[in-house]
């Protein structure tokens, strides 16, 4: 690196400091709320709700979590999720990989327009969907059931269908034409082939969906009419507005069992994840 | 046509038949009868009955449709700038070429991982007047103790305050963008004698303007249907000063089952993106410059 011009080193260090202090200071900013809630997680309800606030459970109480697993109840809850969110990453994985292959590989008349079609599907919003999607979905009876949370996944998202395409797009023709000449079906090329070449950008697709229905809290809202069947987003919302302030210590434990499967996930897919959004706000 | 032209178009046909499918059954039916909807009285019970402009004509005089409006603007208008202005900021920041990059950019990235209900939970009790810390940290410094969510006058910039924590997506993008500038034009700069300003002004912030241009559109379309954080955190309160459009649509739709003002109030809604994007894609030309150009 050219040095800059005109400062001499006791600038540039303590504008270096200054900036460390800088990124030091909002670092704390930006992690404080986290300490917040497992703080207030930890303490009894009159220490959560003192002023000025205390940062230091006494005592530390760890039963706030098994009590806030049984007012919810989680653990159902959490399988409900899981289950919404499996279905919807296996058919969004699936179906945008099947449909972005058929834009990305075969060249048809009408491919171009269908394309353009679906990306400008991605401008449509929500709530001009929403009221007719809930008569079409009444009508065919999924009204309390979970099949209006997944079944559309399983015919592709313009997103998901417009990032994978650009990866398709490098897949070498040479490769498929040899697989044809050795009698492999179309199929056949795209699931043996095809597939195990993208797995970098499914994983992308995948743990995005995934991501979005642990957090989707507007469709089950519609949808879901028992409440065995909530998903975490709406039995934490529902508990929430059942208590009142004197359950925020046991809320905050159900908020943190909520919070902490997601970082865990990011830990474990950071790069994928770092990757997959500078991708998706990149390129668009 | 020939067998190879047959092929490809069979084949690609079949390819895209599921996306075909679902979006004839998932959008386009859905649209068609959602804008017949709207001109229509229907309550989902009822088979819808035809009124002709007349929900349109209603949602004129509507007060609280009024409100809601007014609430989601002033709401995008304070948080996409301020939004985007911190994530640049912290981008900057983390493109300074620091140690620990990736543990800087996990800090300010983590907060965006937390599903918007938990975070709605979270920071009501953050923004609490009397134990909350955001009051604690203003007290220290002699300001408050402001009553946030429940002072009409201060609710949205408690919302938007809100906000400011999440701007984790926005900012990894950005500096993914800052990382991509060729490294050639700031030594070309330095040689010239420019200040740092001058090189965020005149190279930096330009080469990135697409990012931040197409960030600003997706964030604006993001913003004005804000339904999650407000519901969770206030339910439209205190006296509907956190009313916003996606709320009040829904109210009128599931709540009071007025579907067919729910569609007209979606429509108008899709008509001011449609119109916001196409004028910003008018300025696009202007404003933001483009690889090579």
């Amino acid at each position: 690196m050219i040095p800059p011009l005109g400062e001499s080193p006791a600038v540039t260090l303590s504008k270096r400091f200054l900036l460390y202090l800088t990124l030091g200071l909002l670092s704390i900013l930006f992690m404080l709320p986290f300490v917040w809630m497992i703080k207030t997680s930890l303490m009894t309800a009159q220490q959560a709700t003192t002023a000025p606030p205390e940062w230091i459970p006494h005592p530390f109480r760890f039963d706030n979590y098994v009590v806030a697993t049984k007012a919810i109840p989680f653990w159902l809850y959490t399988r409900n999720t899981l289950y919404v969110a499996i279905m919807n990453v296996i058919g969004m994985t699936l179906a945008s990989a099947f449909i972005a292959w058929g834009f990305a590989h075969y060249r048809f008349p009408g491919r171009d327009k269908f394309f353009a079609i679906t990306l400008a599907t991605m401008m449509v919003p929500f709530p001009v969907l929403m009221v007719s999607q809930y008569a079409i979905f009444r009508d065919l009876g999924w009204i309390g059931t979970y099949k209006p949370l997944w079944v559309p996944a399983f015919f592709g998202h313009a997103y998901n269908i417009f990032l994978l395409r650009q990866f398709l797009l490098g897949v070498p023709r040479d490769l498929t034409d040899v697989a044809r000449i050795d009698g492999c079906g179309e199929l056949r090329i795209f699931l043996q082939i095809i597939i195990p070449l993208i797995r970098p950008a499914l994983l992308v697709v995948a743990l995005f969906s995934f991501m979005y229905h642990w957090n989707d809290f507007m469709a089950p809202l519609i949808y879901l009419t028992d409440e065995k069947q909530f998903t975490l987003a709406l039995g934490l919302q529902s508990f929430q507005s059942r208590l009142g302030e004197t359950a925020i210590t046991h809320l905050m434990a159900a908020t943190t069992l909520m919070v902490a499967p997601v970082i865990a996930l990011f830990f474990l897919t950071q790069k994928t994840f770092i990757e997959g959004i500078s991708l998706t706000g990149l390129k668009g | 046509m020939t067998g190879e032209e047959k092929r490809a178009l069979k084949y690609g046909m079949a390819f895209i038949s599921p996306w075909i499918v679902g979006f004839a059954s998932f959008l386009l039916l859905p649209m068609v009868l959602s804008l017949y909807y709207s001109f229509c009285d229907y309550s989902v019970l009822n088979p819808p009955a035809f009124l002709g402009g007349q929900n349109y004509q209603e949602l004129v005089h509507d007060e609280v449709f009024w409100v809601s409006l007014y609430n989601t603007f002033y709401f995008a208008l304070f948080a996409l700038p301020l939004g985007t202005l911190t994530a640049l900021f912290l981008a900057l920041l983390l493109n300074s070429n620091i140690r620990f990059l990736g543990f800087f950019r996990t800090v300010f990235f983590l907060p965006s991982l937390v599903p918007l209900v938990a975070l709605a939970i979270l920071w009501q009790d953050i923004l609490h007047t009397e134990y909350g810390i955001v009051n604690e940290l203003l007290g220290v410094i002699g300001l408050g103790p402001f009553d946030w969510l429940g002072d009409p006058a201060l609710a949205k910039p408690g919302l938007v305050l809100t906000t400011m924590w999440i701007v984790g997506n926005p900012v990894v993008i950005y500096l993914a963008g800052l990382q991509d500038v060729p490294r050639a034009l700031y030594e070309a700069a330095r040689i010239d004698g420019a200040t740092k300003m001058q090189e965020t002004a005149y190279i930096t912030l330009p080469m990135i303007s697409p990012v931040i241009y197409f960030n600003l559109i997706m964030g604006c379309i993001g913003v004005l249907q804000i339904f999650a954080l407000p519901y969770v955190m206030t339910g439209g309160g205190p006296a509907r000063s956190t009313l916003f459009y996606s709320m009040y649509l829904f109210d009128q739709a599931f709540a009071y089952l007025n579907m067919g003002y729910a569609c007209a109030m979606a429509w108008i809604l899709f008509g001011m993106i449609a119109v916001l994007t196409y004028s910003a894609h008018l300025l696009t030309n202007r404003f933001v410059v483009y690889g090579g150009s």
